[in-house]
Formats: C-alpha cells, sequence, structure tokens
C-alpha cells in the first residue's frame, strides 16, 4: 500500500473542504418546511417548590402554538431522564437517583432547571411569550458546598443526606498496613474545580413528526445517535425505536457534553407530534453555561505511604464527588468507575484503598468531561508523587522511575481491577526529559530569577483506560448498555467502498482516518472510501464517541468487517484464478496465486461479486458487503508523560508557559496530524482547568460563571507552542494495537502545569485556577 | 420594518426586515448562508465573524440595518472548493479545525488581521490577534501556523 494515504500518513482531511467553504451542516443550519421554535422557560432559583404554573397569558401572546409544563409530559406518559450506569455502594445497596423528568413538576433543582416550553410560529414570539408564563415558587434552601453537602438539608424526598452512592474499591485492610509500614506520607487536600465543557457550536435540536407513518426524526448535537434513540424509545418513551430516527449531522465539538440525553430534545421530539408542526431549538449561550452537564467537581484527601527508599506502598484516596441536582446519563460511572480504578498510575503500589462519595446539590447535573475520572485520577496520583518527592529531596523523574511498572511486568494486574496489557513508561519520560531539557533546568530557573521571575519545572505521568469498553465487564459493573461498536463495509460494484460506522465525528477526523485503515488493508485509492456516520437509519447500531473509543473499538469493528470483505474475495479469486483460496494472496489490492502471471485487482473481484457471471454461485451469495461488532476484550492504556515549564511574575502572579511537552504512547498511530492535533486541543484544555477555567456558584445557587465574560476559557495568546512526540507500543488485544488518543491531553496537562506553578512558588498547595491573584496571594504568603 | 440593501458576496438583496433582526439572522435565515455560525450570541466567540466592508465585524451584533448599502463578505464567498482563499488552503492544509465549527469567524478574522498589517506579523502578533476568536478544539497552534503560511502567500501576491 502506498504510504501516502494509509496507516501512519498525515493525511490532509476529507472533511475539511467542507468546514472551510462554511458548507458544513450542523443542527442550526437545518431548516424543515414549517418549523416553528422553541424557548425553554428556566428556574431562576437554585431550590424551589413549584406551587403553580400559569400560562394562561402566554398562550394567548401572538402566534404561539403552545405552552407546556410537566404535568403535560407526565400525563402523556413521558418517562424520567434516566442514568445509564447503576453504581452499588459498599454496603451493597443500590445507588439512590432522584426522579429526573425532562420538564420539572414539583421543584425545580438548580438555576436553569426547565419548568415550562414555548412553541411559537418565531424565535421571537417564543421568547415573549416566556416572559408570561408566571410561576408561583416557594423558595428552599439550596444546597451548594459540595463539602459539605450530607449534613445539609434534604434536596429530594428519596434521597436521604443527599447521597447518591458511597462507593469503595480496593483492599482496606492491606492499605492500612502500608500506611502503618510507611517512613512517609504525603497527603494532600485537593479540589477539582468545576468546569463547564463549552463546545462552540451550542446544542440544539430540530423535531419532526410525521403522523402519516407515526414516526418521528430528530437532528440533534448528540455523540451517540443511536444511545439517544435508544434512551428516548426505551426509558423516556416517546416512540419505537424502529419509528425514531435520530441524525447527527456535523456537530460542533463535544468534549462529552453532548453525549448525554438532555430534556431539550426530549421535549422537542415530544412536543413536534403534539403540536403537528417540525419544531426548533438552538440553546444560547448562557443556557449552555446552565444546564449542559458540567464538569469534575471533586473534594479530596489523598495520601501516599512510602518506604525510606523511595517506593511507593500505599496510596488512600477519599473523595466527596458532585452530581449536581440529578444523574445525568453516565454521570455515576464517572467518579467511580473511571476514577477509582485508574489510581494506580503508571506504578506499582502494592496497596490502594478508595472512598468515594456521590452527592446531589443544586447545581447543574455534572457529568462526564473530556477524560471524565482519568484527569481527576492523574491530578491526585500525579500531584502526590510530585510533592512526595519535594518532600523526600529526590528528583521527582527519579522518583517516578524507581516506582514504573516495567515492560517485563505486563500484563499488570493493579489493585484497583484494570489489567494494563502494554506499556514502557520509561521510554517515554526519557524522551520527554531530552525535548524539555530537563539537565538544564537549573541554568534557566537561575536566569530567571536574576530577571525577577520565578521558574519551575513539574512532571505528570499519566496514564488513561480507554476504548470504552468490555461489554461484560460493562455490565457486571451496572452498565445498562453494551459498549461495542458496529461496522459495515459495503463494496461497490466497481470497488469504491463505503464505510458504515455507529461511531461519530465531532472534530476526530473519522472520515479520514477511517478512510485511511480501510484503503490501506484493500490497498484501494484512499479517494475511493467514504465515510457514513450519525445516522440511525444508515448504521446498523453504535455506542458512539467518548473515552477515546472510536479507532480502538469503532476502528477494530471496520477492520475486522475489511478483513471478512477481503476473505470472501479471497474465495471469489479463487474461483476467477481456477485456484483455492488457500492459495490466494492478496495484497496491495492484488490478488495472486504463486508461479502464475495471473492476477485479479481488487476492483475486478468486486466486479464479479455484483455482476456474477464468473462467480461461485453455488458455494456463496453474491455482493461484497459486510459487518461486523466489535466487542473490546480489554481497555486500552494511553500512558505517557508531559513536563510543563513555567514562568511566575511575583509582582502580578501572572504565570507564562514557557514550554510544554507531551510525549504520549497512543500505540499504533493512523494519521499523526490528527493525533497531534488532538493533543494539542486536550492539552489546551487542561491548561484552562489548570489556569483559567472555574465553575462557579454562589452560596445562593446563582451561577457566577454563566458567559464568556465570567468564564474563562484559553484563547489563542494564553497558551505556548507544544512540543509534541510518541512513543509506541501496541495494545495487544485490538486488531490495529491503537489504543487511542483524544483524552490524553486533558487527562495529563493539569496536574503537569499545577506542579510547575507549585515549584515555582515552593508551595505544598494550590487551588485550581492559577489565576493571577491566587498565585500572587500564595507567593507573598497569603 | 426597515428595508435594506446589502451586498452579499457579490450579490445585491433588497430586504425588508424588522428593525431589530440581526446581520447574522439576515446572512443565516434570509438569505441561508449558514457558513457565518452563532457560538454565544454575545460577541465573544467570534464564530459569527464576517467582512463588512473590508473589516472584520462579528454579525452577531450588529443589526442588520446598520449594514444598509454596506457590502458583507462570509465564508461562502471566499472560495469554492475548487477555488479556495489561500487562507482556506493554508487552514486545510494546516489541520488547523477540527470540528470546523469556530473555523469561519477564524478565517474571517485571519484574513482581515493580513490584510491590515503594513509588516508581516510575528505568532505572537497573530495570538493576539485571533484574541476574539474562540477555538475549543486545536490549542490554536496549527490555527497560528496556517495564518504565518497564508500571510506569506498574501504577501507574495502584493
Amino acid at each position: 500500500m502506498t504510504t501516502k494515504t494509509g496507516i501512519g500518513a498525515s493525511v490532509l482531511r476529507k472533511e475539511d473542504a467542507r468546514f472551510i467553504t462554511g458548507t458544513g451542516e450542523y443542527t442550526d443550519d437545518l431548516s424543515v418546511s414549517g418549523q416553528v421554535y422553541c424557548v425553554f422557560v428556566r428556574s431562576p432559583h437554585a431550590r424551589a417548590l413549584i406551587k403553580s404554573v400559569d400560562t394562561t397569558d402566554a398562550e394567548a401572546a401572538e402566534d404561539i402554538l403552545a405552552v407546556f409544563t410537566g404535568e403535560d409530559l407526565r400525563s402523556d406518559g413521558i418517562g424520567d431522564l434516566p442514568c445509564g450506569w447503576l453504581v452499588k455502594s459498599r454496603d451493597g445497596s443500590d445507588m439512590v437517583a432522584p426522579s429526573h423528568p425532562a420538564i420539572a413538576t414539583t421543584y425545580v433543582n438548580y438555576v436553569g432547571d426547565i419548568y415550562a416550553m414555548v412553541i411559537a410560529e418565531t424565535i421571537e414570539a417564543a421568547k415573549n411569550a416566556a416572559e408570561l408564563v408566571v410561576a408561583d415558587f416557594e423558595i428552599l434552601t439550596p444546597v451548594v458546598d459540595v463539602a459539605t453537602a450530607t449534613t445539609a438539608e434534604q434536596i429530594h424526598e428519596n434521597v436521604p443526606h443527599n447521597q447518591c452512592y458511597d462507593w469503595e474499591l480496593g483492599d482496606s485492610a492491606a492499605t492500612e498496613s502500608a500506611f502503618a509500614n510507611a517512613s512517609h506520607v504525603t497527603s494532600l487536600d485537593i479540589v477539582n474545580n468545576r468546569l463547564i465543557p463549552n463546545a462552540i457550536e451550542p446544542r440544539a435540536a430540530l423535531g419532526n413528526y410525521d403522523p402519516a407513518s407515526g414516526s418521528y426524526t430528530l437532528y440533534t448535537t448528540s455523540q451517540n445517535p443511536h444511545l439517544e434513540r435508544l434512551i428516548l424509545a426505551a426509558f423516556v418513551n416517546v416512540a419505537p425505536e424502529a419509528k425514531l430516527h435520530v441524525i447527527s449531522p456535523d456537530v460542533g465539538g463535544g468534549f462529552g457534553s453532548k453525549i448525554f440525553v438532555y430534556a431539550e430534545e426530549t421535549a422537542v421530539i415530544w412536543a413536534t407530534a403534539k403540536v403537528g408542526r417540525p419544531i426548533k431549538w438552538r440553546a444560547e449561550r448562557i443556557e449552555s453555561f446552565q444546564a449542559d452537564a458540567h464538569g469534575r467537581d471533586h473534594v479530596t484527601h489523598a495520601e501516599l505511604a512510602l518506604s525510606g527508599d523511595g517506593d511507593f506502598l500505599g496510596l488512600r484516596v477519599k473523595t466527596i464527588a458532585n452530581m449536581g441536582a440529578y444523574l445525568s446519563t453516565f454521570a455515576s460511572s464517572v467518579p467511580t468507575y473511571l476514577y477509582g480504578t485508574l489510581l494506580s498510575g503508571q506504578y506499582k503500589t502494592p496497596a490502594i484503598h478508595v472512598e468515594v462519595k456521590s452527592v446531589f446539590t443544586n447545581t447543574a447535573p455534572v457529568d462526564a468531561y473530556r477524560g471524565a475520572g482519568r484527569p481527576e485520577a492523574t491530578y491526585v496520583v500525579e500531584r502526590l508523587v510530585e510533592t512526595a518527592a519535594r518532600e523526600l529531596g529526590v528528583d521527582p523523574a527519579e522518583l517516578r522511575r524507581r516506582n514504573f511498572i516495567q515492560p517485563s511486568d505486563f500484563p499488570y494486574k493493579t489493585p484497583v481491577a484494570l489489567t494494563y496489557d502494554t506499556g514502557d513508561y520509561e521510554a517515554s519520560l526519557e524522551k520527554a526529559l531530552n525535548l524539555a531539557n530537563y539537565s538544564d533546568f537549573a541554568k534557566r530557573r537561575n536566569e530567571s530569577e536574576a530577571n525577577g521571575r520565578k521558574r519551575g519545572i513539574g512532571f505528570s505521568c499519566y496514564i488513561e483506560a480507554c476504548g470504552l469498553a468490555p461489554s461484560q465487564v460493562a455490565l457486571s459493573l451496572g452498565a445498562g448498555v453494551g459498549l461495542f461498536e458496529s461496522a459495515e463495509v459495503r463494496v461497490d460494484v466497481t470497488g469504491s467502498v463505503t464505510v458504515l460506522t455507529g461511531t461519530h465525528s465531532h472534530g476526530q477526523g473519522h472520515e479520514t482516518t477511517f478512510a485511511q485503515v480501510v484503503s490501506d488493508k484493500l490497498g484501494i485509492p484512499f479517494e475511493n472510501v467514504t465515510v457514513v456516520h450519525g445516522d440511525t437509519s444508515k448504521s446498523d447500531y453504535g455506542l458512539g464517541t467518548y473515552g477515546s473509543r472510536s479507532l480502538v473499538v469503532g476502528g477494530s469493528a471496520i477492520a475486522k468487517a475489511t478483513d471478512k470483505v477481503i476473505a470472501k474475495a479471497k474465495k471469489i479469486a479463487a474461483h476467477m484464478l481456477n485456484s483455492t483460496e488457500e492459495q490466494v494472496s492478496f495484497d496491495d489490492g492484488i490478488f495472486k496465486i504463486p508461479d502464475s502471471n495471473e492476477s485479479l485487482s481488487f476492483g475486478e473481484v468486486a466486479f464479479s461479486a455484483y455482476v456474477p457471471g464468473n462467480f461461485p454461485i453455488e458455494e456463496l451469495e453474491p455482493g461484497l458487503s459486510e459487518k461486523a461488532f466489535y466487542d473490546p476484550a480489554n481497555f486500552t492504556y494511553p500512558a505517557g508523560t508531559h513536563i510543563c515549564e513555567v514562568e511566575v511574575d511575583p509582582d502580578t502572579g501572572t504565570t507564562k508557559i514557557v514550554s510544554f511537552v507531551a510525549v504520549d504512547d497512543f500505540g499504533t498511530v493512523i494519521n499523526p496530524m490528527i493525533v497531534e492535533g488532538q493533543v494539542h486541543g486536550g492539552i489546551t484544555q487542561g491548561i484552562g482547568q489548570a489556569l483559567l477555567e472555574h465553575g462557579i456558584y454562589d452560596t445562593d445557587g446563582q451561577l457566577l460563571t454563566g458567559s464568556y465574560m465570567d468564564y474563562t476559557m484559553p484563547r489563542a495568546d494564553d497558551v505556548p507552542d507544544f512540543i509534541v512526540d510518541t512513543t509506541v507500543t501496541l495494545c495487544t488485544h485490538n486488531p490495529l494495537g491503537a489504543k487511542g488518543c483524544g483524552e490524553a491531553g486533558a487527562i495529563g496537562a493539569t496536574a503537569a502545569v499545577m506542579n510547575a506553578i507549585t515549584n515555582a512558588l515552593d508551595v505544598k498547595e494550590l487551588a485550581m485556577p492559577a489565576t493571577a491573584e491566587t498565585v500572587w496571594r500564595a507567593q507573598i504568603g497569603d | 420594518m426597515v428595508d435594506i440593501t446589502i451586498t452579499v458576496n457579490g450579490v445585491i438583496h433588497s430586504l425588508s426586515i424588522p428593525d431589530n433582526t440581526l446581520l447574522s439572522d439576515v446572512l443565516r435565515e434570509n438569505l441561508r448562508l449558514t457558513g457565518t455560525h452563532i457560538g454565544c450570541d454575545t460577541s465573544q466567540c467570534g464564530s459569527c465573524t464576517v467582512e463588512l466592508n473590508g473589516r472584520a465585524v462579528k454579525s452577531c451584533t450588529l443589526l442588520a440595518a446598520q449594514a444598509n448599502n454596506s457590502s458583507v463578505t462570509t465564508i461562502e464567498g471566499l472560495g469554492t472548493p475548487d477555488d479556495l482563499h489561500p487562507m482556506q488552503v493554508a487552514f486545510r492544509d494546516n489541520h488547523a479545525l477540527q470540528c470546523g465549527f469556530c473555523t469561519p469567524g477564524m478565517i474571517m478574522t485571519a484574513i482581515e488581521m493580513i490584510n491590515d498589517a503594513s509588516e508581516p506579523l510575528t505568532a505572537d502578533q497573530i495570538r493576539a490577534g485571533l484574541e476574539g476568536n474562540y477555538c475549543r478544539c486545536t490549542g490554536y497552534q496549527n490555527i497560528v501556523k496556517a495564518v504565518l503560511e497564508a500571510q506569506t502567500q498574501l504577501r507574495g501576491r502584493e
């Protein structure tokens, strides 16, 4: 296969032609004849009893089609929004979840919670009428502080102590014994700050109902249209799956926030049949801030026990995780299966015990945001390790090296339930140290000092579990769905190929990467492969895109289906060449038999499959189209080292990132250009968490960071050029050897930045985000 | 209602619209030029940036009436897949976009920045110049690379 477009080539992206010319089709770009508009009426209070909702004036307003309240949905049999993971508490009891109606009926539980929807001929008419909906609220005391939520007033009638679950993982007794034998214990109190994902495309929905067939079509900004359909059908009871057609067209970024099934599209798709018109809704940015699921928001006390030689003996972690007001779709799994299981990091820590209490508060629901649990775990482990090195006076790189799981240790079973298949942590550390010119750091620090600046360097040797997920493992842990992926490889009569996948691309470039995989395997031109995704009527099924799963699970399904195509094509070729299947070789798009000049191109065999004159019709069905479902045998374990160097201006507290190095092991890389782009973006979000971003509620539960003027994301001049490189150990259990790259930047970067700043300031703890004020106060000892 | 005449991508349009109609709404809804995107409604994200009489403006906070008798260029007016503007080429060639949502605004801002500069811009100046445009995907590094590359092309054409 030509190396110009195959696996490993930095092929320019197919999807860019439409995006750079403004011809992409995002949900809000679509219009259906006769469409009307919807506005949601949202609670201004963090917690209140809805005594009544009077819609009379709103209904009488100009151009209004309907005003609906939660009672309208409930009485029509519309169910609650479910959470897909049932986590059990340590005493074996099931987690406790409150009812989560799409439109609130009795209580509103966060600022932005919906209590009515208005549908009108124009968006302006809907907005005006929304002002006329009158709710009589009895305002109640909200619970906002996560650390004290279990002792605060009870929010939901069925949730004592506002506690969803009290979960644990690991060997408590072994961990206690490790601490009893330790010669040094490093401890940290850590707040993992609440983040608001902020994909630049706001969420949107366009629903349409066809009364003749009784079927619904929903265009929406979803990372997983099949899952959206499943939940709307099976739990929310909108319509049977076969009557629900969900399309995620071009989607402008997700970062986790568009995985979930939200109230808005639920209400839109239901209401479209009620009013008999297509309905469009697009979030305003304040709605994105108020009502997109937020991320992180942990309060943690963590301790690392070490021997006198610096060996890690035990890790003890206690975390309180904020779920917000209700359980979002995946919320319960994030601070448990995606967090506690990663606390071994890259290290041979023999005893680990983690307790996680997850609690409800009167804030927006919290769920997966880029990395989802793994950034929080990495932050705990890597802040502890760096702090321990400082306390012991050991080089932080050396302390890590001493405790790394070694290449000869794989497969390595951690004390927290995972089995790492492969890795070489020292290789990525060494490469990163060289790229960061670590040996000269002291010199650079002296130069900074001479200029009145404080310089610091920080490491983060992260690991993640990606490629969600082996279905049986997921199901045994309480998942409500399997987490395999499906694919279809359809060969056309003339040998071009259409690939259908159940994953969804919202920036990741699947149309390019997946085409590279298939064209490489089939030896056909890259241009001849078209990838189709995001439409429940086209792909068989799929679980969508999150958890860096698309290539490793979806791509593996595609590879498997492609192998089936090749296997059938070989049989056809054997017939055409008067040979046997075993004799036929297939390489670079050509079928050959030994000791013969005769050969067939892939296109010739495809033609014969559809025009089966010269075809083994007694043995094979005509056609050349194959499907595959791929269920991973294990998670994948991307890992690497990030090194951040900062310079702090002590007079202003301003932090400048002067260097950032990331060396990642993603296994096989299909398109290095795309992978590098994923890393850049992830690092930037990780830096955003460390330096700028913080979703803040005041004590009344009002969101203080509800706009881009108040919630600060990295702009172009907030970040440097990054130095990005890779090392490679191949995943041992999927056909591509790939591990996934989408979240690594966001998982690794935050701890590296905070380790660098605390190093520069010579302080042990520092709250995120390390704004100029925070840093300035810390360095004057305030 | 207000009557306006506006030239968009070289085509003259006469429209009668409500007084409070935003330029972005005229482009997206009346003219169906949906390449201009709405990311924040408050002129902070820059996705809606278009060129108005040669200046990059945020069309979500400009009344269409203010653009009366003006000439507007949107992303759709820059080039076609077969005949791309050098900035479009540079964005594609440098992987300066991922989800593509901020891209039209980025490209319009970047073109004005280059056109406006009397001297070639440095990477730091480009970063400062992109301050009004959010991208959540790329980390900006490849956008800066693209603008630098397009700058060479565009200045070479002078």
